[in-house]
């Protein structure tokens, strides 16, 4: 009854959350000195009349003042009209639809991938600390979580793809074929090198993480007491550690779901890969201010998720939380 | 040297960092406008004796782009880190003011943590129309959450500090509480928050001139040396990538360094 | 059973922002426990106890500075002696509550117990069953967590984990910590019952008044230091048979002695005395 209750007060949040969202990022939009009439005609600009232009601003209601245009959006956003990406010349809903689908099979695997390869280094670095093995994964831990994602991006290109030829440097499949033709294998080939960039960047956070908890409990009391029932470090890490890292570390892992997404951007730039990344930067760099605003509600709403389900976890699993002792 | 004292490794790598960044600045004195030089002679040429890092195609020498890279860089993680830094302390304090205050400005945090933060700061680049001075206040704004968080706690745990309301109860002056029972407590964390803003402020700047939101193509910024990379890359101009981003690496890992140090040691 | 013979400890802290010095925690103790008894060391907080008994067990952090030697059964007793002998013949019940793992139900955490003294996993959660029906935990008690027992049934689950590992020797640290009488007086039971049955049961304590009723022989420290062992029976009177001050003046202050220290101002000069002569 209070998990219910609990649950129904974050969904009224989430809501109130997305709701600030969408002002902020329409006001940011508002202020934006860039002319989104200028965007959207490009080179063409000198071409049309002042007229012209006039009947394109009330065509798409710009001639209003900036709440009735927010109301304008707000009200089309809730009967599910995103509005017209003119980048793409599709509905905004559309086009996230389509590239949601490619990102979320690249975000999904290196989320995957991060969470589970993260935790289990984590765990053995920090069973022992200050071990060659705790040395090793927390100095390559260390150095991923400071490393630029890009540049991890672009090193990997120039060494498996330019120099090794290993895997395609650019895009989700062979250049010159339908998006349909492309076989599983070759969409496979093509997403091993970003999966793994973007994985890489995710170990980093999770195994530190995981290692700090880890070492917080290999001092603790319990710790001590199981060493004194003659317990090695091994049944100690197994037994107790597992169970009070796997928690923290699954928390962290829905939490940082927008990092996770920031990374894709950047690396969906590098390997072309055509993506939700790709598309919002192609939207911001031509000024496409509906598709941006899409782009920005929908990531809002995803990362929200994993934050509404990170703050959950504690209460749903955690003994303490859940008969209300802690 | 060992685990066992951190307050001189936290020393050590203090001094190691401020002489990296005493030899930043003074590079960008002496070198002048050395990394715009271009020389048609020796345009991509591979690092050798004569062009240590090699040159970009148009003959410019990669270690000067380079180092110029690092302290324009260097330059907006400090401004972006002390303005975010004094957006969390002001924020933080107003958030103690009032319940609603309080509420309003989690609110805030909740919305800012909700984006994420690359989108967040193309948005914010948007609206204030692109370079130097944009990305500062994207950067400064989008970076201020988890440090108002904790400012937030602490505030809210020292009003209610036995010494503080003493203090107030002998009719001590505001000042004077402020003075000598709140900024003493505050102070390490701020100094500690601004630290490991500073990193990220880096990369994220990078990251944002990569993506061609951020500073103008036409400065030597790390983002920019590395977009302009990713044009050579197939063509097997390997240092064009490597050099500006091992640098900024290891700016950023020094930094990491000294804060984690200090942290430990405070 | 186990000897100790001039053990020393060194302790690092910082005297100041960088200089870091050796503290002395434990000062070339001595001691025999022999078998069937129950030894109490007795002393104010911070004269070194639970680091005896870390010690004792091979626990204690690693920037330590231990001289002296330990014999167990006649044997020296090194780190890996101490490694392979706990659990199976040491045992520890800690002093805090919170070494009992909040995550994991009491029962599984007495059978862990139990198999880590190396008994096969079936017999141990025999054994884990036995234990807890002997120390009277319930079913409820044995389907809890950490938080949801109280500090008295939390204490006998740590001992039911030490009683469970079959070990000849256990340290008991603070056993009567915040607990009632009637608690106090059932945890305090079953280590005299222990001892009983043959094993040796070290009793670590700040309170006399909590030793004596079950202990066979008292050892006095303060400030690290031994100041003195003598039997249960000499804390009686007006604690003649005592030979240093400290411990007259312990037994002195008990509020069943009305407090008869005779002229506090007398009985601390007297005591630094003591301490300065040793």
């Amino acid at each position: 009854m209070r998990l219910t209750a609990l649950i129904a007060k974050r969904l009224v949040r989430l809501a109130l959350v997305l709701l600030c969202v969408a002002l902020v990022s329409f006001g940011l939009m508002m202020a934006s000195p860039i002319d989104p009439i200028d965007a959207y005609l490009g080179p063409q600009m000198a071409q049309v009349s002042p007229e012209q232009r006039a009947l394109i601003a009330q065509r798409w209601g710009f001639d209003e003042s900036a709440a009735i245009q927010f109301g304008h959006w707000l009200r089309q956003l809730v009967s599910g009209d995103l509005g017209w990406s003119h980048v793409y010349n599709q509905p905004v809903s559309e086009v996230i639809g389509q590239r949601f689908q490619r990102s979320i099979i690249l975000l999904g695997s290196a989320w995957l991938l991060s969470a589970l390869l993260g935790f289990s280094l984590g765990v053995a670095a920090g069973a022992k600390e200050g071990s060659k093995l705790d040395n090793a994964i927390s100095t390559y831990a260390f150095i991923t979580a400071s490393t630029p994602a890009f540049w991890l991006a672009i090193l990997a290109v120039l060494l498996f793809s330019v120099t090794l030829g290993w895997t395609p440097t650019c895009c989700a499949g062979p250049t010159g074929i339908l998006s349909q033709e492309v076989t599983l294998l070759s969409r496979l080939h093509h997403l091993v090198l970003p999966v793994t960039t973007l994985a890489l960047l995710g170990i980093a956070t999770i195994t530190l993480h995981t290692r700090a908890r880890m070492l917080e409990l290999m001092r603790s009391a319990v710790a001590t007491h199981a060493f004194a029932q003659g317990a090695s470090r091994l049944d100690v890490a197994w037994r107790h550690g597992l169970r009070h890292a796997s928690l923290p570390a699954m928390t962290l892992a829905f939490a940082s779901l927008g990092e996770l997404f920031g990374g894709s951007i950047l690396i969906e730039q590098v390997f072309a890969y055509p993506g939700l990344g790709q598309a919002t930067v192609a939207a911001g760099l031509r000024s496409d201010v509906p598709l941006l605003l899409g782009i920005a509600l929908f990531t809002a709403l995803f990362v929200s998720v994993g934050n509404l389900i990170a703050d959950s976890l504690y209460a749903v699993i955690d003994p303490r939380i859940q008969s209300g002792g802690l | 040297m060992s685990e066992a004292q951190p307050r001189l490794r936290a020393a050590l790598s203090l001094g190691v960092t401020t002489l990296l960044v005493l030899g930043l600045v003074a590079s960008q004195w002496l070198l002048g406008d050395s990394a715009q030089q271009m020389q048609f002679d020796a345009r991509l040429a591979p690092p050798s004796l004569n062009h240590w890092l090699g040159t970009d195609a148009l003959g410019r020498e990669l270690w000067a782009r380079t180092l110029a890279g690092l302290a324009l860089s260097f330059w907006v993680g400090c401004l972006a880190a002390l303005l975010s830094t004094l957006i969390a302390l002001s924020l933080a304090a107003l958030a103690t003011l009032s319940p609603r205050l309080d509420a309003l400005v989690s609110l805030v945090i909740d919305t800012l943590l909700s984006v994420p933060h690359l989108i967040l700061l193309m948005l914010i680049a948007f609206a204030l129309g692109g370079g130097t001075q944009a990305v500062i206040i994207a950067v400064a704004i989008t970076h201020w959450p988890r440090l108002a968080r904790v400012l937030r706690a602490e505030l809210l745990q020292l009003r209610q500090a036995p010494y503080v309301l003493i203090s107030q109860a002998l009719g001590k002056s505001r000042w004077f509480v402020l003075h000598a029972h709140l900024l003493p407590h505050l102070i390490p964390h701020c100094l500690v928050g601004a630290l490991l803003l500073f990193p990220h402020a880096i990369l994220h700047e990078a990251a944002l001139t990569f993506l061609g939101f951020g500073l103008s193509p036409s400065q030597p910024a790390i983002g920019v040396l590395l977009a302009e990379a990713m044009r050579y890359l197939s063509g097997g101009y390997w240092w064009l990538g490597v050099f500006p981003g091992l640098a900024l690496l290891m700016m950023v890992l020094s930094f990491e360094r000294l804060s984690n140090h200090l942290r430990r040691a405070l | 059973m186990l000897t100790i013979d001039q053990l020393s400890l060194q302790l690092p802290v910082y005297a100041s922002w960088w200089k870091r010095e050796w503290t002395t925690c434990l000062d070339k103790l001595s001691l025999h426990f022999s078998a069937g008894e129950v030894h109490a060391v007795v002393g104010a907080s911070g004269a070194g106890k639970s680091l005896l008994a870390y010690a004792m067990m091979g626990l204690l952090p690693t920037p330590a500075r231990l001289n002296g030697q330990l014999y167990y059964q006649g044997s020296p007793l090194d780190r890996p002696r101490q490694r392979q002998l706990r659990g199976r013949e040491l045992a520890l019940i800690p002093q805090s509550l919170n070494a009992l793992d909040p995550l994991v139900r009491t029962q599984r955490q007495v059978a862990w117990a139990a198999q880590r003294s190396g008994q096969p996993s079936k017999s141990a959660r025999h054994a884990a069953q036995l234990a807890l029906d002997h120390y009277q935990l319930d079913a409820r008690a044995q389907q809890a967590y950490a938080h949801e027992l109280s500090g008295g049934m939390a204490r006998r689950v740590l001992t039911a984990m030490a009683h469970v590992s079959q070990a000849q020797l256990v340290i008991a640290d603070e056993p009567s910590v915040g607990l009632d009488p009637h608690q106090r007086q059932r945890v305090l039971a079953a280590l005299r019952e222990l001892a009983d049955q043959g094993k040796t049961v070290i009793l670590i304590t700040h309170d006399l008044r909590h030793a004596l009723p079950i202990a066979d022989r008292v050892t006095i420290m303060r400030h690290g230091k031994q100041v003195e062992t003598a039997a249960a029976s000499a804390f009686q009177g007006n604690g003649d048979s005592l030979t240093a001050v400290y411990s007259q003046a312990l037994w002195q202050a008990l509020p069943d002695n009305s407090f008869s220290i005779r002229g506090t101002r007398k009985a601390q000069q007297d005591i630094q005395k003591e301490a300065n002569v040793a």
